[in-house]
């Protein structure tokens, strides 16, 4: 809290600015070996930059901390206002650290253009920073919105065949779904005169008014995640990025529409998220069960994780609206928070092992130029090493306890017991689908005799391919086996966002 | 204390990590000595502080190590209970872990996974050693889980075999299935005691004893039978108990030391002992206790029934290991917890051996294991040979024998147990024992006894195994034999279990039987005139007569009765059932949500006939956008003059 160093504001521009550089040094094919040092160079930095934010961290107070605020467009009452809280700053400290992972996992493979790719992620690092850090709602949309950009090139220029029809996909359904939040904004800014997120908490707002609002955010949010019915944006997409976009797309991108529950829709919104959170439930719920057999019977390895990620995300949306009913079912608030807790928990453990599973799939395609599952076979016999991190990051995937796929899961179904014995029961049918579709494809790409010829002459990891899954399997396991180190920062915010939303607006 | 407990835990876990990260690099023998230190030094200090808990010279040990999570003012703690129940765990673990992994510096020899397995089996030991020493609901189900992981792995060790990748999936989703239950009878344990540390809720849980719930309708079920079953329901999974049995023989594709270890002796115990450790919540509901006899009783007498016809030599093994964990589960049910445990003890001594003997004879026949292709072992094998006929004897329960004292007490609890179903129950496990005495000799004598079957090349070279295998042999065969009288009294009728299982007064049939009986021999010359002891005879001579005298009796049965011979090779149809219902049925779900639902519907309707819609009416539309200004105009003025015409209204 003491320093004096904008910290936020080197996060969000110093990666931007990196990226420029990075462009304009490599441009083109020159250059390649420079730009790479250099997106290193820059991913490094920011990640570096970025620990302060924890170790600095004051974990007794739900305020904004690391403020900066200074006026932007004063005619509109618009600031460039940036601060962190409990919510967004392990998801920061998850971008940066899942960045540095791309650059590296990008490294040698992207032969095309390389400057470009690296610089593309480097913007998009600093565009997704402001996102988790930016105060004042316009602030929130400009980066929101900026964001789709990089990420549209990256899976346009860098992606597979059908890469134009999942982009244009992939925009239009993200971009129609954050139109609806604009306007919402805009109404509260007419109504309350501000477009600071702190004072929309405290707007008043009748109950009808709030439902619509509610209602604009959730279309936002819930693409964003995605929420069942409008997923399928998202294996489209993955199937067409290269894997370093379906990496920050899984590990960041979809953990923007978890944050925007809690940062807008919770606390603007509270009494229509009480009438409509059963709607969340459901949908919740369904991306659980159904999405966990539509995962069961993918062909293509990269729409097996994609499916795979919605229902793990159903885990956050379920655990953010637990709080109604556990008050209505109980009488009091308890086990609320452990639900909150749980999702953002989830939302990070998503991060490390939907990120290293992208990774394993891009191990396997660099070698093969395939992503279809029947095409592998008996991996293991050849890659041993590779295996034994790909088994370890499933057993992470299907939320066994010491990883950290364990920790929220369980903390959202133990907050969801508390809520209605059979909300629980049908999340907890996880265990037994996600196991299924997760291992029976372990099974069949790594296990067995040597499928064929070309799966015969696979390498093992190279060096640089273990350094970034040996670090994710540290992360993955040092979360599932103390997770108490992230959970305590989060203390505080969950507890106020709590308090804050049993207050009726009306 | 917390140091040594601490090593114990510790030692198995370094051994495993060293022996996996850095396989390649110490070596063969570097993982065997490495493992086998951890897991000495687990035993040593496991035996040792057992005898300062038996003794009483140390209190129960119950401390966190270290704080897990803290949210919602609940917190999670990893730490240790440590309690006679937890102390003779310890050590059934860690020394039959230790015979394991002796045995198999022998019998992994030549697999080029020899570094891989050591890794697995300490790993196992540790996560294990958790799970039995957990004071909480949190750490019990990482070691739950952390044991099923490690059975998954070493199922699928041999992970080129299509039968045993088939077989680990199979068993990891079935004990997922239990785990299911498991976690939401940890989440309701959680709701209504806010707690998951075992003091605090068994201490709480006489409060709730008649407390309901309703969560179907209008029924109300008490809050204690819903828990104990959704948590029996774990060790249904685990303890292979029927339905969810299905795993257990198929998981028999893994290497024969792994199946004594973990699919004999120790992790699909776990369900036995979580079960006798939440002994204050089961009896609290009659109902639970029911419902675990029953389950039991229908699993020691069934999957004994289909042991008689199977020509696997471990599988033989491993239906005998679920019909003898369906007495263990009888006992539970019975309030008799102590006998549960302490045949889990005999069993865990006997069955280790079966199976390891059972490994001593694979190897010798170069990995044969179909029985009809063996015979006349006897003469090769001397030291395996006897040590197996002491694990026969010992598992049909012959007088003297460890196993005559757990398995007729469990017999004796259920016959004076008043629990609703006790009467079903007795009859099954009496049944049982023929049938358990019956497809053990018909092994024994088929194996050891009668003609050689092989050819003349196996013979050549078949031998008694090295020393590293029988030593191990021989060092379970001596617990086989005395384990059970040396322990009988104190275990179930003295002061043993005192403040560690709760037994409830009405339901203490281990009490009424120790009235009964004086002594260990005064229950030896009861055993002897029970009806028991003369069914396990019985058996024994029907398989020596239909096996060695008469062996055209087997196949005349086979044909008048081949209806039943369809049924039991069919298993009752569980497999089938399964594969048909659940594995088939969850493709065609999800193939028809993908294809239906989300293609069709969503994305054919929704998403991408929203896109035609727009690209149609935008063709539409375009045919308005003329390019001719009088066109415009024109509409300019039309537009004018509704809007003034409106305005005027």
């Amino acid at each position: 809290m003491s320093s004096d160093l904008p910290i936020l504001s080197l996060l969000i521009w110093l990666p931007i600015l990196g990226g420029a550089i990075v462009i304009a040094v490599g441009g083109g094919n020159r250059n390649a070996s420079s730009a790479r040092w250099l997106s290193l160079f820059f991913s490094v930095i920011a990640l570096w930059l970025s620990i302060p934010l924890y170790t600095q961290f004051d974990t007794t107070t739900s305020a904004m901390q690391f403020v900066e605020k200074v006026p932007w467009i004063e005619t509109f009452n618009i600031y460039y206002h940036l601060g962190v809280d409990g919510f967004s700053m392990p998801l920061i400290l998850l971008t940066t650290f899942s960045t540095l992972l791309v650059v590296l996992a990008g490294w040698e493979v992207i032969k095309e253009k390389p400057a470009q790719y690296m610089g593309a992620f480097l913007i998009m690092e600093g565009l997704m920073i402001g996102v988790f850090a930016a105060l004042d709602s316009v602030l929130f949309y400009v980066f929101w919105e900026a964001m789709l950009i990089p990420m549209f090139l990256i899976i346009g220029i860098w992606g597979g065949p059908r890469r134009i029809y999942a982009t244009v996909k992939f925009f239009l359904y993200t971009f129609l779904g954050s139109v609806f939040m604009l306007v919402a904004l805009i109404y509260m800014y007419i109504k309350g005169g501000s477009f600071a997120i702190l004072d929309l908490h405290t707007l008043p707002l009748s109950l009808t008014e709030q439902i619509l609002i509610f209602l604009a955010f959730l279309i936002a949010f819930a693409v964003k995640i995605p929420m069942w019915p409008v997923h399928t944006w998202l294996p489209d997409a993955h199937v067409e990025a290269p894997t370093g976009g379906s990496v920050i797309l899984a590990a960041i991108m979809l953990k923007m529409g978890g944050y925007g529950f809690v940062r807008f829709s919770l606390p603007i919104t509270p009494d229509a998220s009480m009438t409509l959170d059963w709607l969340v439930i459901l949908l919740s719920l369904i991306a659980i069960i159904y999405i966990g057999f539509v995962a069961l019977v993918q062909e293509d390895l990269k729409k097996l994780i994609a499916y795979s990620s919605i229902a793990h995300m159903g885990f956050v949306t379920l655990g953010f609206f637990l709080l109604f009913d556990i008050m209505e079912a109980t009488g009091q608030v308890r086990g609320a928070a452990l639900g909150i807790e749980g999702a953002m928990v989830q939302m990070v453990s998503h991060g490390f092992i939907s990120g290293a599973l992208f990774l394993c799939v891009g191990v396997l395609y660099d070698r093969m130029h395939t992503r279809r599952i029947q095409d592998y076979g008996g991996v293991a016999n050849v890659m041993p090493v590779f295996a034994a991190f790909a088994v370890l990051f499933a057993m992470a995937n299907t939320g066994l306890p010491g990883t950290s796929g364990f920790v929220g899961e369980f903390m959202v179904i133990l907050s969801a017991m508390k809520a209605n014995f059979w909300i629980a029961f049908a999340a907890a049918t996880t265990l037994i689908i996600g196991a299924g579709y997760t291992l029976w494809m372990v099974k069949r790409v790594f296990f067995g005799e040597v499928g064929n010829e070309r799966v015969a002459v696979l390498t093992d990891l190279n060096k640089r391919e273990f350094l970034i899954l040996g670090l994710l399997a540290i992360a993955v396991l040092g979360l599932g086996v103390w997770p108490d180190p992230l959970l305590e920062v989060m203390h505080a915010s969950v507890d106020n966002l709590i308090q804050h939303v049993t207050q009726s607006k009306i | 204390m917390k140091s040594l407990y601490l090593a114990i835990v510790l030692a198995p876990l370094i051994g495993s990590v060293i022996a996996g990260l850095f396989g390649r690099k110490i070596g063969r023998a570097g993982a065997h000595w490495v493992t086998i230190t951890g897991v000495a030094v687990a035993f040593a200090c496991s035996a040792y502080a057992a005898l300062q808990v038996f003794s009483g010279a140390w209190p129960t040990f119950n401390e966190g190590i270290y704080t897990w999570a803290v949210s919602d003012s609940f917190k999670f703690e990893v730490g240790f209970l440590v309690d006679r129940l937890t102390a003779l765990m310890m050590v059934v673990v860690t020394f039959v872990s230790l015979m394991v992994h002796i045995y198999t510096i022998g019998y992994m020899r030549d697999d080029p996974g020899y570094q891989r397995f050591f890794c697995y089996i300490s790993l196992f030991t540790f996560s294990m050693l958790m799970l039995v020493m957990s004071n909480n609901f949190l750490q019990l189900f990482f070691g739950w889980e952390a044991v099923g992981l490690v059975s998954y792995l070493l199922i699928g060790f041999w992970f080129k075999r299509e039968s045993a990748i088939y077989a680990n999936l199979k068993a990891f989703l079935v004990n997922r299935v239990g785990d299911f239950g498991f976690l939401l009878g940890i989440a309701l344990v959680l709701h209504y005691f806010n707690s998951l540390d075992y003091a605090d809720v068994f201490a709480a849980a006489p409060l709730l004893k008649d407390m309901t719930i309703n969560i179907s309708g209008g029924t109300e079920w008490s809050l204690m039978t819903v828990i104990c079953i959704l948590l029996f329901i774990g060790a249904m999974g685990k303890s292979a108990q029927v339905p969810l049995h299905v795993w257990l023989p198929d998981s028999m594709e893994g290497p024969t030391p792994i199946s004594a270890l973990i699919h004999a002796a120790t992790m699909v115990t776990a369900g036995i002992f979580m079960v006798a450790r939440m002994s204050p919540l089961y009896e609290l509901s009659e109902v639970a206790l029911s419902v675990v006899m029953i389950i039991g009783a229908v699993t020691a007498f069934f999957m004994g029934l289909l042991g008689i016809i199977q020509n696997d030599i471990k599988r033989v093994v491993a239906y005998s290991t679920l019909s003898q964990l369906g007495y263990m589960t009888v006992a539970l049910g019975a309030s008799a917890y102590a006998a549960g445990i302490f045949h889990l003890m005999t069993h865990a001594f006997f069955k280790a051996l079966l199976f390891l003997a059972a490994g001593s004879v694979i190897v010798a026949m170069h990995h044969e294991q179909d029985i009809r292709r063996m015979g006349g072992l006897k003469k090769y094998m001397p030291i395996t040979y006897w040590t197996f006929l002491i694990g026969t004897l010992a598992l049909i329960g012959f007088p003297g024998l460890s196993g005559f004292f757990s398995k007729d007490s469990i017999i004796e609890a259920v016959r004076l147990s008043s629990i609703p179903g006790a009467g079903f129950a007795y009859l099954l496990v009496l049944a049982g024992v023929f049938v358990t005495a019956f497809y053990s000799f018909r092994l024994f004598f088929i194996v050891f006894h009668g003609k050689p079957r092989f050819d003349a090349h196996t013979a050549e070279h078949l031998r008694e195994s090295p020393p590293v295998i029988t030593v191990p042999l021989i060092l379970l065969a001596i617990p086989s034999v005395f384990i059970g009288a040396v322990t009988f009294e104190p275990l179930l009728f003295g002061e043993f279990f005192r403040g560690v299982i709760f037994v409830a007064p009405e339901h203490d049939v281990l009490a009424a039987m120790g009235e009964g009986i004086h002594g260990m021999m005064g229950f030896l010359l009861h055993g002897l005139l029970g009806p028991a002891f003369w069914l396990a005879i019985a058996g024994l001579f029907a398989a020596w007569y239909i096996y060695m005298q008469r062996p055209q009796i087997a196949a005349a049965t086979k044909e008048r009765f081949a209806w039943l011979y369809r049924l039991l090779d069919r298993k009752y149809g569980f497999d089938d059932f399964n594969e048909v219902v659940f594995a088939d049925g969850s493709r065609k779900l999800g193939t028809f949500l993908w294809k239906v639902t989300d293609l069709k519907i969503i994305d054919g309707v929704l998403v991408n006939g929203t896109a035609k819609l727009v690209a149609a009416s935008a063709a539409r539309l375009r045919h308005l956008q003329t390019g001719y200004l009088y066109h415009y105009a024109f509409s300019i003025i039309i537009g004018v003059a509704v809007i003034l015409t409106l305005a005027l209204i």
